[in-house]
């Protein structure tokens, strides 16, 4: 469904940030692209919908060359795409509904949008996410008055709103405690499992994305070094990915997550961890 | 006893410029251009002794300020004073808006840029009486060249101001409104405004305070307003009612800066 070909991205700053880089993600599927920071998972998506102008290479959404459309058409085909964001990029002044109802900005015309008279459909279906994320009831609140778990499922609503076919996914629980990280990483892989959606989740934690994710892309330096099961996620394979370290602790915590009931001692390790 | 201080360490905040030498050679070097500067300050004591008559002629018109005899001229420069301040302010704020997002470097491309730079730049660099005795020469005595005048110079001081504080917005939410397939509008409509609208109002309400005084400076020069009226005072030696139209300019000031101070506690 998703398609990225030979993508090279080089900023006018540095060197390379993609080298590269072939993805195909069929629909439906949520993966997770790991690797250092630095490593362009980030350049990745951007490049993806176009917030980042490729160098060079083909991405393509649904057989639609999205690196060749003009700007009215990039508007169109970047209402398919869901993007969220780690520090949830929510709009502080605005209220919980007009930063969700944002989502819709591609839809509904400038005076529309100004004078927040969006359709009664939308209207109704940014209640009917904003249930479904718990935050119904604050929806006139403003965005900076809720916590920071509260921010990520009203930015997780604002992408749902726009009937995306795939989720664009950036490092969605680096801003938040191991407890909410979770809850959070499994809000997202549910919604995607209920409305078919396919996504790709940059993470730095590879025990979360073990847990959720069906596939593992490692990127490293530009180019990806692994694409597998996150069962291949061996000692061998994080080396190359991240470079030497002892990867035992990360590897029992995958191990260890199994089962469902082992999950608060993960969550105590990772603590510990923090500290 | 002598050991401790022996070890204990001294520190001292490292000099602005390292070189001693190059210290003490620009103070000596700054004190010199003083003491030569004002040398050259050639003050007439005489003139001064004679002038203290009028400072304190003037004086004493404060003591007992005359709002009555000319009450008729006061109030009409008051009110065209506040005409001018209001329609100078309200055009200045429209044609900044546009210039500002224009002289933001995120947001406009490089051409775009650097015209309202331009804009920017002169406007700033333009002292608003030279702008008044310009714009009076060109349309005439009165309140039009006061106008024009204020809104030249509201421009060069909002548009910059609010290119500045759009350059400083968070572009994470901008981002976002981005990636939803919001238009250019949209974008400044939902990731821009929320942003920028508390200090582009806070502005505002200075401004205004800003231009209700420079409008009593450029009235002296023909401009129209209260300035021409205090001027036709001082000219007539009237000190009383000079002092009469200052305190007034004083009180509306005063009234200006509570009122916008509260608004824009308001807003924040
Ligand atoms: N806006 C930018 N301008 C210049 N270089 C950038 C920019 N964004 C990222 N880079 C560089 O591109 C590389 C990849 O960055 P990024 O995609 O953010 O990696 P990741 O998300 O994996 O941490 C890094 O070397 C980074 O310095
Ligand atoms: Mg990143």
């Amino acid at each position: 469904m998703l398609s990225v070909e030979r993508l090279v991205k080089r900023y006018p700053t540095g060197d390379a940030a993609l080298r590269g880089v072939d993805l195909e993600v069929p629909a439906g599927q949520v993966m997770a692209l790991i690797g250092p920071s630095g490593a362009g998972k980030s350049t990745l998506l951007r490049c993806v919908n176009r917030l980042v102008e490729p160098t060079a290479g083909r991405v393509r959404l649904e057989g639609e060359d999205l690196t060749a459309l003009g700007a009215a058409a990039l508007r169109r085909a970047r209402r398919r795409m869901g993007m969220i964001f780690q520090e949830f990029a929510l709009v502080e002044r605005l209220s919980v509904m007009e930063n969700v109802l944002s989502g819709r900005l591609g839809y509904v015309g400038f005076w529309r949008s100004w004078f927040r008279r969006f359709p009664p459909a939308d209207v109704e279906e940014a209640f009917r996410l904003l249930d479904r994320v718990e935050l119904a009831e604050s929806c006139d609140k403003r965005a900076d008055a809720l916590s920071g778990g509260q921010r990520q499922r009203v930015g997780i609503a604002r992408a749902l709103l726009q009937n995306p076919r795939i989720l664009l996914v950036d490092e969605p629980t680096a801003s938040l405690d191991p407890k909410t990280s979770r809850q959070i990483m499994r809000l997202i892989c549910e919604l995607c499992r209920e409305r078919g959606l396919a996504a790709i989740i940059n993470m730095h934690d590879v025990a979360l994305a073990r847990l959720f994710v069906e596939r593992v892309v490692g990127l490293r330096q530009g180019a990806i070094v692994y694409d597998g099961p996150p069962d291949g996620l061996t000692p061998e394979v994080l080396t190359t990915i991240y470079g030497a370290e002892d990867w035992s602790e990360a590897r029992r915590r995958g191990g260890a997550d199994e089962e469902e009931e082992e999950e608060p001692e993960v969550d105590e390790q990772r603590l510990a961890g923090l500290t | 006893m002598t050991g401790a201080a022996a070890a204990a360490r001294r520190w001292a905040p490292p000099p602005l410029i390292a070189s001693a030498w190059l210290r003490r050679g620009l103070a000596l070097g700054a004190a010199i251009y003083l003491a030569l500067a004002l040398g050259t300050l050639r003050v007439n004591w005489r003139r001064v002794w004679e002038g203290l008559d009028r400072g304190g002629a003037f004086v004493v018109g404060f003591a007992r300020p005359d709002f009555v005899s000319r009450w008729v001229e006061i109030s009409e420069g008051i009110l065209e004073g506040l005409v001018m301040t209001v329609t100078a302010t309200a055009v200045g704020i429209l044609i900044s808006v546009p210039i500002g997002l224009g002289a933001a470097r995120n947001l406009a491309p490089l051409p775009v840029y650097l015209a309202c730079r331009g804009i920017v730049a002169a406007s700033r660099t333009l002292q608003e009486v030279i702008v008044a005795i310009f714009f009076v020469a060109m349309f005439g005595f009165g309140p039009l060249a006061g106008v024009l005048t204020l809104s030249f110079a509201t421009v060069g001081f909002l548009a910059k101001l609010l290119a500045e504080d759009i350059e400083d917005t968070d572009p994470a939410p901008a981002e976002a409104v981005r990636a939803t397939g919001a238009s250019w509008l949209q974008l400044l409509n939902y990731g821009i405004q929320p942003q920028v609208m508390p200090r582009l109002i806070g502005l505002s309400l200075y401004r205004l305070d800003i231009n209700f005084r420079e409008s009593a400076v450029i009235g002296i020069v023909g401009a129209g307003g209260i300035g021409a009226t205090l001027n036709t005072a001082f000219d007539r030696y009237e000190y009383a009612t000079a002092a009469a139209i200052l305190m007034t300019i004083i009180a509306i000031v005063m009234t200006a800066e509570y009122g916008s101070g509260l608004i824009r506690r308001r807003v924040q």
